[in-house]
């Protein structure tokens, strides 16, 4: 997983509160059997629409989302997360995130960040004033700035720290790889292998 | 302060331990199939990760192959695009396969124990629920999620917070004619679909000790149908006797190592469980579904429920809902209910002691007219096995199609499915609304009531048939 410690990007307002999973990206992109190339299922039913945000011009290139209230809610389908990031995402910013969609952003490296809905409100209306405005998350100081808007945000402690130093679970566990080496030299010898 | 089994295989794995921080366990199989690891394979590619232990993974093709015509290619697209990442994926990163035709394929749950890799005291992983059959040798074994399928990949490992544990003794032995299903699904109408959650069951008592290794993969089984994450059995020497002498059994002084060590693997008289269930087996008979979930259930020899029998309003909902998707009216006795389809398979019940018991059943009898009845072995050699003892031809000459092997109906993910409204009385273990195929209807029973089914064309035991 890359390190993330500032971003600077521009932001697309989703003014929507309790964007599920499942409009997130539907069922029918879970058959499928790699782990990237899920952008063209991200929100893909309001993709249909040529009003829709993101079918924007002068939304092109974003990887901020400032999304509305309860954002991932419904089932705990990691493609979610992966659509979003496929897509270009770097960073969600809502007033409220539902549990399993956060803790597998933090897991993927997808950074979500907790405002105050009036934040949340004040974002939007810049945004939308001036798509090409230009916003900066920084983990490091959790602030967020753009324009004349500065705020904080929350996040995990220990997210926060595997998103600043990198790390994925599987890092962290490659971290205490000599643990893994010693418990494996102690092994009994009557355990199998597949061989 | 004595501990459980359950607790005595977590300490046995702790490869580290931090304050504030989950236990990394040590995994010692991890089996795969073609449905939940492509992404985990994908990940690594992606991050330039190898398999820590090839050798202590393998995998199996079982929930997309067909059970006809296995020399010809996957017809349906998807699932053929699934089975042939699994083959890429397994040569790239040299893990063992056995595909379609090889003389090893099966259930992945159904091979492990086969083989003689699931031995007593083991952490054993996949990327799917139904793990929990491996804790039938006294192995902590439970499902998990892709993300973890590539953690495992990966380190061989799993960061991961202590469960719960729960007993659940069975005073007595089971009565003639009650099966190990019989009892995991009177346990589950007991506690309900969520009663296990958070929690690893170990199934104590007479009812159990008295269960063969067949019997006790079918109650762990089924152990995620009561919603907790594994089953366990505590090892004795039904269990060694099962795997001395498969393949990948040890030999020698390491066999005698490893008794010694099983021997262990039992729960302390002064250790406590988070939660206890008792159930006198005495009071157990045939047992058979009648709703959308594995909760829903009753003995063969009552009735249909009514929703006038709910302890609440959410439960009154959910027994209509069901009775709407069923199309069951309140009070029809469950001996009444026509099916059109039986169904003997599955990880639940398509080893070779289910296949005898069914065989034993519906010998010199017929399948009724207008009922279809599908035997689907586990494995290729539950298949073999089965043919050398001529069960094959018992099941073709009551008028049973005789498959090859694979999950086959028990999901409607490969060809074998039921068409919408029609009913099963099947020997799996989910009969969630089409769980079997759109609008299929599913009621879960043993082998033995599978195959008396069959012959009468309504619910009944093997005690039914005259
Ligand atoms: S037989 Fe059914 S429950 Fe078992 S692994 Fe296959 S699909 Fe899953």
């Amino acid at each position: 997983m890359e390190a993330f410690t500032v971003h600077t990007g521009t932001a697309a307002p989703l003014r929507r509160s309790n964007v599920d999973t499942d409009q997130i990206i539907p069922a029918e992109y879970l058959k499928r059997i790699t782990r990237h190339g899920f952008e063209d299922g991200l929100f893909s039913a309001w993709r249909k629409d040529p009003d829709f945000v993101l079918n924007k011009p002068e939304y092109a290139g974003v990887s901020v989302l400032v999304a509305g209230p309860d954002f991932g809610t419904g089932s705990s389908r990691e493609h979610a997360v992966w659509a979003l990031q496929d897509y270009g995402f770097k960073v969600v910013i809502s007033s409220r995130f539902a549990d399993i969609f956060r803790g597998n952003s933090g897991k993927a490296g997808l950074l979500t960040a907790l405002v105050d809905q009036d934040v949340v409100e004040s974002l939007w209306a810049l945004i939308e004033a001036d798509p090409s405005t230009s916003v900066t998350v920084d983990l490091d100081a959790q602030t967020i700035s753009a324009g004349d808007i500065v705020a904080s945000f929350d996040v995990d402690p220990y997210v926060r720290w595997r998103l600043l130093e990198g790390l994925d679970d599987i890092g962290i566990t490659l971290q205490n790889a000599p643990d893994i080496e010693r418990f494996e030299s102690a092994r009994p010898s009557f355990t199998p292998t597949t061989r | 302060m004595g501990r459980t089994l359950a607790e005595k295989v977590w300490e046995a794995h702790v490869v580290r331990r931090a304050e504030g921080e989950p236990d990394l366990l040590y995994i010692d199989l991890h089996l795969v199939h073609e449905v939940t690891s492509p992404q985990a394979f994908d990940g690594l590619r992606s991050t330039g990760r190898p398999v820590r232990r090839p050798d202590l993974t393998l995998a199996t093709e079982d929930h997309n192959v067909p059970t006809i015509d296995i020399d010809k290619p996957i017809a349906d697209p998807i699932s053929r695009a699934q089975v042939e990442a699994l083959r890429k994926n397994c040569a790239e990163f040299d893990i063992p396969l056995f595909p379609l035709g090889s003389a090893d394929q099966g259930i992945v749950h159904v091979v492990g124990p086969q083989l003689g890799l699931t031995q007593p005291g083991m952490t054993v992983v996949c990327g799917d629920s139904h793990t929990s059959t491996h804790g039938a040798f006294g192995a902590l074994a439970f499902g998990i999620g892709t993300s973890e399928v590539e953690h495992v990949l990966a380190t061989q490992t799993l960061p991961l917070k202590p469960f719960k544990t729960m007993a659940v003794t069975v005073n007595g032995p089971l009565p003639a004619g009650v099966t190990a299903k019989d009892l995991i699904l009177a346990v589950i109408a007991k506690i309900g679909t969520g009663g296990g959650q958070g929690y690893v069951i170990e199934y104590r008592g007479e009812g159990v000790r008295g269960l063969s290794m067949e019997g006790r993969m079918t109650l762990c089984n089924m152990s995620i149908e009561a919603g907790a994450r594994a089953g366990m059995v505590a090892p004795d020497q039904t269990t060694f006797d099962y795997i001395e002498g498969r393949e990948h059994a040890p030999v020698g002084a390491d066999w005698d190592a490893a008794v010694a060590y099983w021997q262990t693997l039992v729960t302390d008289p002064d250790a406590t469980f988070d939660k206890e269930v008792v159930i006198e087996a005495s009071e157990l008979s045939p047992f058979v579904t009648w709703g959308t979930n594995p909760g829903q259930g009753v003995p063969l020899s009552a009735t249909v429920p009514s929703p006038d029998d709910a302890a609440d309003d959410v439960e009154r909902a959910a027994i209509e809902r069901a009775l709407e998707y069923m199309a069951l009216t309140p009070g029809t006795p469950m001996k009444e209910i026509p099916v059109d389809t039986v169904f003997v398979g599955s990880c639940t019940n398509g080893r070779i002691e289910d296949l005898r018991a069914a065989a034993a059943v519906i010998q010199g009898r017929k399948v009724a007219d207008g009922v279809r009845m599908l035997v689907v072995p586990g494995s290729v050699k539950v298949r073999l096995q089965a043919m050398s003892e001529g069960l094959d031809e018992v099941f073709k000459q009551a008028g049973a199609e005789w498959r090859e092997a694979g999950c086959s109906m028990c999901l409607a993910m490969n060809p074998d499915k039921l068409t919408p409204g029609e009913r099963s009385a099947s020997t799996s273990n989910r009969n969630f609304e089409g769980r079997q195929g759109p609008g299929g209807r599913t009621h879960l029973v043993s082998p033995q009531v599978a195959a008396a089914t069959a012959v009468t064309g309504r619910f009944a035991s093997p005690a039914d048939l005259a």
